[in-house]
């Protein structure tokens, strides 16, 4: 039963980095690889301010998100902007030159080690149940990343922005026929992808650790989620990303020898038998 | 004698003195280069960082000049994990830059990559952390001054049996120096009477020990033999085990030093405390050798804390510098490697000395235990195995 | 009536000929390809460098066949260039050292796996494909990772023995010998597939990227192309890692990383793909670009080539050959049809 705690543990805080990529790449059609180099910004905001200027966790949290939001929309509005109509491999080789420039600089600035995350008393330790422990910061992960799956849904869905969004992304000419400014939605939608990346980046740092090779040592998990998941589809993020966290925690426990093998077998029968993921729409392009 | 013979036989002695001091002078005069292959940049820079602090510390120490010969370091990076930019770096420096010596080589990989080109150049290689045991005989230039797995392994596996610990379950990353280790633990475990409960390899990449640590809860050991790459993983490991109460389920941690190295020791935080391991150095190690050293490390590297790599660095350098005072300056491969053979001296760490056999290093092993020194962690030595062979050799 | 028909076969013809001239060496190209020769008398002291770009440049080839001219995104394509480099290493360490059969060998299992991956990659759109061949090459990666009896793991295989090539020329550490070995190796097999790009067979490749829904219609078997161009460029890969394992006498895992799949789309991109020589100059620049920073800068060289790639891509659409491209229309050179499109 531990066993599936932890993956589910595992798979929110997947979903928690990956939907930014999700609804990037989906509703932006923008292959963003640079997607985990804002979850290391998030993650460095979070563990300086709370290591040298002393804020208490619970609020390192959201600042480091605000603070990834805000380097997004400034390398949106600088950067990414240019190469909205490029082709996806222009893409794939603007991201990763930011890719390589984050990696150097968070080494330059703080070292190429570990840092260090002390978290507050009330966090550590675990939870007993018969026949369950519960980490309580691996709750705390489940409970976050519910609520801001759930949020994300009642926002796409229920909102004026969420339904702009969606028409934005289903034909942008309509759209801006209709009065939509198509630019700021996605500047905002930009915003929100990196905003929830940083904080995936900052509440990963507990059990990912964080070093200047963070971006590129997990972006082929961001990838495989949204690729299982459907771009595009939040509820495919959240299914995709738990199914992953659960095979591989379970995995690693039963059958150690096959290790990361499985994720990847996951995935690829995943997708030849559906193409376009779980719940991503039928390819068009 | 004529005295004209006299003369002749004066003056021809005179010059011929005079061409071998002038001879001796040319060469004494002539720049040693040392080429260091390191892992610079990527997932491991932190080594190379450690061991070029220590080499270039030493440098400075010695005015930059070994036996009059001023020292020129040229450092590549060869990205960690790489060997064929390892070799390729160690091929430019002994064909482009005409090094006298390579050094360094932060993993096991970059040593067996570039070990060809040190025996068919005929150039001394100075192993400064790979530690796989096999290394040193892959060619007949290669010297070693860090460590190997079975070297730092089979002392806490020995003060285990010997300390009420019977049932162990290994941890090691599936790798070949954490396979040594495994191997070694299990030899000289069992061998001592005591049984090895579980043995688990996890992925190198694996950042998270979730479920080999509820395995190991699960099976119930009274201590768990842990050898991971320092960096990530060990805080990963140190955080898991704390995490699921382990401690307080009767489960101790021993491991290789690896776990506690100084340059990750302080992210560990408190959990780490208690935890036995043995390793070659220690920060804490108490020898006016280390006081000096570490006040130095301090002095340069303000932020960093000298661990057992930067050790290695520096007693590289040193190496070099004995064997071409034995040499009179000479670094020729073949009379440095036979000048190198069964040097001895004392370390930071404690006396060492390159086995004359195998060119590997011989050294004290120290089972520390992690305890809170004047508010920081360090590895405090309260036993030691000394003059300790390479055990993976015998 | 018959002026119909008469125009007709007039712009038969002028179609059939500009195709059949588009397979005509330029004048560029001959020089192009006395760059490599100039650097090996120019850079004496570099030839490991150079040997290195050419056996890049020929995996950089295998991939731009596949995404360049048939359209296939691929994340994963060092599988087949860590399974031809195994093949020969293994060949070499347990005493068949012949380096040419080694090359062989190892392009035959390399096309092997290509052609039984290839129904993975008939469908789906980029970002499937993308993942589908990250997927295949992580499990092999894994596997391999397992199997550290036979591969060494990340430790590497030992013992390598290459004999010298034709018998007559030995491996030398300067690396004179890897060098030309590498660079005829590449240059014949460029020929190859220059002659491949400009067959009809090339052509159709060409119609299935731009619009696939079409080629059936005119009576051209798109799976079936697909495969067969997804396997030749799976041996072409495998040829490559087994040139890299001979010259260096040297495998360790990484040849099977995500890293060298996902560096080599860089270089392609970078490049231009498309073109074959988009692959060429893409490894040259990046790979220059490289160890001269590295060089500079040991520890940050990598902020510095993520600051160039960000300048080729803002100002330099569709990587270097776009950017000639434009360059040479400004110019108002216009016959660079062969190559280019």
């Amino acid at each position: 039963m531990t066993v599936l705690f932890d993956g589910i543990a595992s798979g929110m805080l997947l979903f928690l980095i990956s939907v930014g990529l999700s609804v990037t790449l989906g509703l932006m059609n923008f292959v963003n690889l640079a997607h985990g180099a804002f979850a290391m910004v998030g993650g460095y905001v979070c563990v300086t301010l709370l290591n040298r200027l002393g804020l208490p966790f619970l609020l390192s949290l959201p600042l480091a998100a605000l603070a990834t939001a805000a380097v997004g929309v400034l390398l949106e509005r600088l950067l990414y902007r240019r190469l909205y109509g490029a082709t996806h491999l222009d893409q794939v080789l603007f991201s990763i030159s930011l890719v390589f420039m984050s990696m150097a600089a968070a080494s330059y600035f703080f070292g190429a080690n570990q840092q260090p995350l002390l978290l507050p008393e009330f966090l550590r330790g675990q939870f007993k149940l018969p026949g369950l422990d519960m980490g309580v910061y691996r709750l705390f992960l489940i409970v976050v990343s519910g609520l801001i799956a759930w949020g994300l849904q009642a926002l796409v869905s229920g909102t004026r922005f969420g339904a702009q969004l969606r028409a934005s992304v289903d034909n942008p000419r309509a759209a801006r026929g209709v009065g939509i400014n198509v630019e700021r939605i996605f500047t905002l939608t930009f915003a929100l992808g990196t905003a929830l990346a940083g904080l995936g980046g900052a509440m990963g740092v507990e059990m990912l650790g964080l070093d200047p090779g963070f971006p590129v040592k997990y972006v082929v998990y961001f990838l495989i989620v949204v690729a299982v998941g459907g771009s595009g589809s939040i509820t495919g993020s959240l299914v995709a990303s738990l199914i992953l966290g659960v095979v591989d925690v379970a995995g690693k426990y039963y059958v150690p020898e096959i290790g990361s093998f499985l994720i990847y077998a996951v995935m690829v029968v995943t997708l030849v038998f559906r193409p376009q993921g779980l719940f991503g729409r039928k390819a068009v392009r | 004698m004529t005295t004209i013979t006299k003369r002749f036989f004066l003056s021809t002695l005179t010059g011929a003195a005079m061409l071998a001091l002038g001879a001796t002078a040319a060469l004494a005069g002539e720049p040693l280069k040392i080429g260091m292959v390191l892992p610079m940049s990527g997932p491991f820079a932190s080594y190379g960082k450690q061991i070029e602090s220590g080499a270039r510390l030493y440098l400075a120490q010695s005015g930059g000049t070994f036996s009059g010969r001023k020292v020129e370091l040229i450092i590549k990076d060869d990205t960690g994990v790489a060997p064929e930019i390892s070799k390729r770096a160690a091929q430019e420096l002994v064909v482009k830059d005409k090094v006298d010596i390579l050094a360094g080589f932060g993993l096991t990989p970059s040593a067996f990559a570039v070990a060809p080109i040190a025996t068919e150049a005929k150039k001394p290689m100075i192993v400064m952390n790979a530690a796989t045991s096999a290394i040193t005989t892959k060619s007949e230039y290669i010297l070693r001054v860090s460590h190997t797995l079975p070297q730092v392994t089979a002392p806490i596996a020995s003060w285990a049996a010997k300390n009420k610990i019977k049932k162990v379950f290994t941890l090691v990353a599936d790798f070949g120096p954490g396979l040594d280790a495994a191997a070694q633990f299990k030899k000289t475990f069992t061998a001592a009477g005591g049984e090895v409960v579980g043995e688990v390899r996890t992925p190198v990449k694996s950042p998270d020990f979730a479920p080999f640590l509820q395995k190991i809860k699960d099976a119930a050991p009274e201590a768990v033999f842990l050898f991971v790459p320092p960096g990530e993983q060990t805080i990963a490991f140190i955080k898991g085990f704390a995490e699921r109460d382990l401690a307080k389920a009767g489960i101790r941690i021993i491991a290789t030093g690896d776990l506690s190295d100084e340059d990750i020791l302080d992210s560990l935080g408190e959990s780490a405390v208690g935890v036995v391991n043995s390793m070659q150095y220690s920060e804490a190690h108490n020898s006016p050798e280390n006081k000096a050293y570490t006040a130095a490390f301090a002095k340069a590297y303000p932020g960093m804390r000298p661990g057992y790599m930067s050790v290695a660095g520096f007693d590289g350098m040193q190496l070099i510098a004995k064997t071409l005072e034995k040499t009179a300056g000479d670094s020729d491969g073949d009379k440095f490697m036979s000048a190198a053979k069964g040097m001895a001296w004392t370390s930071p760490r404690g006396p060492i000395s390159i086995d004359p056999q195998t060119r590997d290093i011989i050294q004290t092993i120290y089972i520390r235990k992690v305890e809170k020194v004047a508010g920081k962690l360090q590895n405090v030595e309260f036993d030691q195995v000394a003059n300790f062979k390479d055990p993976g050799k015998q | 009536m018959q002026t119909a028909t008469l125009m007709n076969n007039v712009a038969n013809n002028v179609a059939v000929t500009q195709l059949k001239n588009a397979d005509r060496w330029q004048a560029p190209e001959f020089v192009f390809w006395l760059l490599p020769i100039a650097a090996y008398f120019v850079f004496p002291d570099n030839l490991v460098l150079l040997t290195q770009m050419a056996i890049t440049a020929l995996f950089c080839i295998s991939l731009d066949l596949i995404l360049g001219y048939a359209g296939i995104v691929s994340l994963g394509h060092a599988a087949f260039f860590g399974l031809g480099a195994y093949t020969a290493g293994l060949l070499a360490a347990n005493g068949w050292g012949e380096p040419l059969s080694g090359l062989a060998v190892a392009a035959l299992v390399s096309a092997a796996l290509g052609l039984l991956t290839s129904l993975l990659v008939l469908r789906g759109a980029d970002l499937t494909r993308l993942m589908v061949t990250l997927g295949v090459a992580m499990m092999l990666f894994e596997l391999a990772n397992k199997m550290t009896w036979l591969t060494g793991g990340v430790d590497g295989l030992q013992g390598m023995e290459v004999q010298p090539v034709l018998g007559m020329f030995r491996f030398d550490m300067v690396g004179k010998t890897a060098f030309w070995y590498a660079l005829v190796v590449l240059f014949l097999l460029f020929w190859a597939a220059r002659k491949l790009v400009h067959s009809p067979f090339g052509l159709g490749l060409k119609g299935i990227r731009l619009n696939v829904a079409r080629m059936p219609a005119l009576g051209a078997p798109v799976n079936m192309r697909l495969a067969a161009v997804y396997t030749i460029g799976a041996a072409y890969a495998g040829v490559a890692g087994a040139l890299m394992a001979q010259t260096t006498q040297f495998v360790a895992l990484d040849v099977l990383s995500f890293n060298r799949s996902a560096e080599l789309l860089l270089i392609l991109v970078l490049g231009g793909s498309g073109s074959l020589y988009g692959a060429l100059i893409g490894t040259v620049v990046f790979m220059s670009a490289h160890h001269v920073l590295s060089d500079m800068n040991p520890e940050y060289w990598q902020f510095w080539l993520g600051a160039l790639l960000l300048a080729i891509v803002l100002f330099a659409r569709d990587g270097v050959m776009g950017g000639l491209r434009r360059a040479a229309a400004r110019l108002g050179l216009g016959a660079n049809q062969g190559v280019a499109q």
